[in-house]
């Protein structure tokens, strides 16, 4: 009888959200930020060692929301190996899906990252999936000390 | 099945003078469907919804009456100044003060308390001196105070409560001293339901002189307030959280206080006299009243009065009690649910976790079921931080639910809880 709500809690938003990957402290983070989202108390610390413009790790920690957490677990996924360009660009194609009504989805180009699409039909339920995004763009830039909110 | 006894029980002891459905019928909101379902509307101690009384006031006064107040001579102004008069006294008996010039008209509760914070706290507060709060306090009686301490160098003390959430009375007596310039505690607490012991406070604190402010956005829907009674010397609510509009709230504040402190904000209504050299401010309430008010919102405030004094405040809390009653019994049968807030003394709000499922991720997946509750921090963060919870889920009740709908949201947490395995 839940069925509409499958296209935001997929099977593989249950997975992340029970196992999530990556789910550590980093002893040689090269960047760390605390990501904050105010509306409902969910925080995330999220780590990632940088080298030559390479992202070769990152991993993260906090308590969240099964959207958020599942979010912040494929994140770091398919962040893993990318330079930061490319990681900058993902950023924007996944807030593009999130938050952009008006367009169409290519879901084939998304990926990993498609389950999340659903999220855009819940308003209230985008800042969920963006915070570990948001803190990544941040930890990116060279102010990684700061905190970052979504709100 | 046990939880079916313990329904049957109270269907059997419910009053049989009062019918829900009736009063159900007063709210065409309610009967609406979301995501297919029929609305079972939890999230009342955020707002209420309006009953066709209030709605057909507040189109009435557009309709037939509306002009501004205190200032023309014309048909219109008298009698959109009548209303809103009206509407003054109404609030004035239904808190039993003692004039209707100790009612302020504000836009709620947090105008409220900022009000007296800036005008009572500016002029008596100042540094070294002490503001007195509670642990279970809505950020609209914490900030309010904090910026006033910021401006004159006072401390914020934070009176302590215990795992129940409930009001520490030994801690917060031991906390009163010299320097302490006010005491603003919470009469029903948003968060956690706590109904303080609100005559203890006011009478420790008055022992030594202190003036108390209520916070009363809960208690007046949920509780009978009587201000002469408690002897409070402010005492502030929201209307839209009493079926009523929003952008309409009172400040009730003792005659000899507000008339020793100086105005709020300055303009129009406010004044008697106004010269370049100097003005002469106009007298109670319309001293803290700058500028044209919510007229409309204010007279649909005294609808909402009315049709609350039609079921009766005893009735509606009494009611609203064993719908609270009701919940909490079905909630301790649901495995891995943790109430929040089990205060012997406790208004008809029940706030709980879910082991391993964010209040978030529970409110979604109840929306979907048509079930409004509320998810998050209830504007009380340092009470989450108390239980060691960033957010809760939180039903509240109002005198339109039924213990049909409370099954209902049993049956919805079940559901969430097979959803997550
Ligand atoms: C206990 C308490 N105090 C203060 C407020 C603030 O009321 P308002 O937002 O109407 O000013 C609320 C409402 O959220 C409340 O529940």
């Amino acid at each position: 009888m839940l069925d509409e709500i499958r296209d935001l809690y997929q099977e593989v938003v249950f997975d992340h959200n029970r196992n999530p990957r990556n789910f550590r402290v980093m002893d040689d983070a090269t960047r760390k930020i605390d990501g904050f989202n105010p509306l409902c108390g969910d925080r995330i610390t999220l780590y990632v060692r940088l080298k030559d413009g390479v992202i070769e790790d990152v991993s993260f920690q906090g308590q969240g929301c099964a959207i958020s957490t599942a979010s912040a677990s494929i994140m770091t996924e398919v962040v893993r190996g990318l330079t930061e360009d490319e990681a900058h660009d993902l950023f924007q194609t996944f807030h593009r899906i999130t938050t952009d009504q008006d367009h169409e989805i290519q879901l084939e180009e998304l990926g990993k990252l498609a389950v999340l699409a659903g999220v855009r039909a819940y308003p209230a339920r985008v800042k969920c999936a963006t915070l570990a995004w948001h803190s990544l763009e941040a930890a990116l830039k060279e102010d990684a000390e700061t905190a970052v909110s979504t709100e | 099945m046990k939880t079916a006894t313990i329904h049957t029980l109270h269907r059997q002891t419910s009053d049989e003078t009062f019918n829900v459905d009736r009063i159900r019928a007063d709210f065409p909101i309610l009967a609406q469907t979301v995501h297919g379902k029929p609305l079972v509307y939890l999230d009342n101690a955020a707002t209420t919804q309006k009953p066709r009384a209030v709605i057909d006031a507040i189109r009435d006064v557009y309709e037939c009456h509306y002009a501004n107040v205190h200032r023309g001579v014309h048909t219109l102004s008298q009698r959109s100044t009548d209303l809103f008069e009206k509407a003054r006294e109404k609030v004035r008996r239904f808190i039993n003060a003692g004039h209707a010039h100790e009612v302020i008209f504000v836009r709620g509760t947090t105008e409220a308390i900022n009000l007296v914070a800036q005008s009572y706290g500016r002029s008596n507060v100042s540094s070294g001196d002490e503001i007195l709060i509670t642990a279970m306090e809505h950020h609209s009686n914490i900030v309010p105070w904090q910026m006033l301490c910021e401006q004159t160098g006072a401390v914020l003390k934070v009176a302590p409560m215990n795992r129940r959430g409930e009001l520490e009375l030994d801690a917060f007596e031991t906390l009163l001293n010299g320097r302490t310039k006010l005491v603003a505690v919470v009469h029903m607490s948003n968060a956690l339901g706590t109904i303080n012991p609100v005559q203890t406070v006011i009478d420790l604190a008055h022992r030594r002189g202190i003036p108390v402010l209520l916070d009363g956005a809960q208690g007046v829907p949920h509780l009978r307030v009587d201000v002469r009674a408690l002897d409070c010397d402010f005492y502030a609510f929201s209307g839209h959280k009493l079926y009523g509009p929003s952008g309409i709230g009172v400040l009730y504040g003792k005659e000899a206080l507000l008339n020793a402190m100086p105005p709020y904000q300055g303009g129009g209504d406010m004044i008697r006299q106004v010269r370049f050299d100097k003005t002469e401010y106009n007298v109670l309430p319309y001293k803290f009243e700058a500028g044209t008010p919510s007229i409309a919102d204010a007279i649909g405030l005294g609808a909402a009065i009315d049709y609350v004094e039609t079921i009766g405040i005893d009735t509606i809390a009494e009611y609203e009690h064993r719908l609270l009653s009701y919940a909490a019994q079905r909630a301790a049968h649901i495995p891995g649910l943790t109430p929040i807030g089990t205060a012997r003394d406790k208004g008809a709000i029940l706030s709980f976790t879910l082991e391993r499922i964010h209040p978030h991720d529970i409110g979604t997946i109840l929306d979907h079921l048509g079930i409004a509750i509320r998810a998050g921090h209830h504007c009380a963060m340092p009470v989450m931080e108390f239980y060691g919870v960033a957010a809760t889920a939180r039903a509240s009740f109002a005198v339109y639910n039924t213990f049909q709908e409370i099954d209902v949201l049993m049956e919805g947490i079940q559901q969430v809880i097979e959803v997550f395995g």
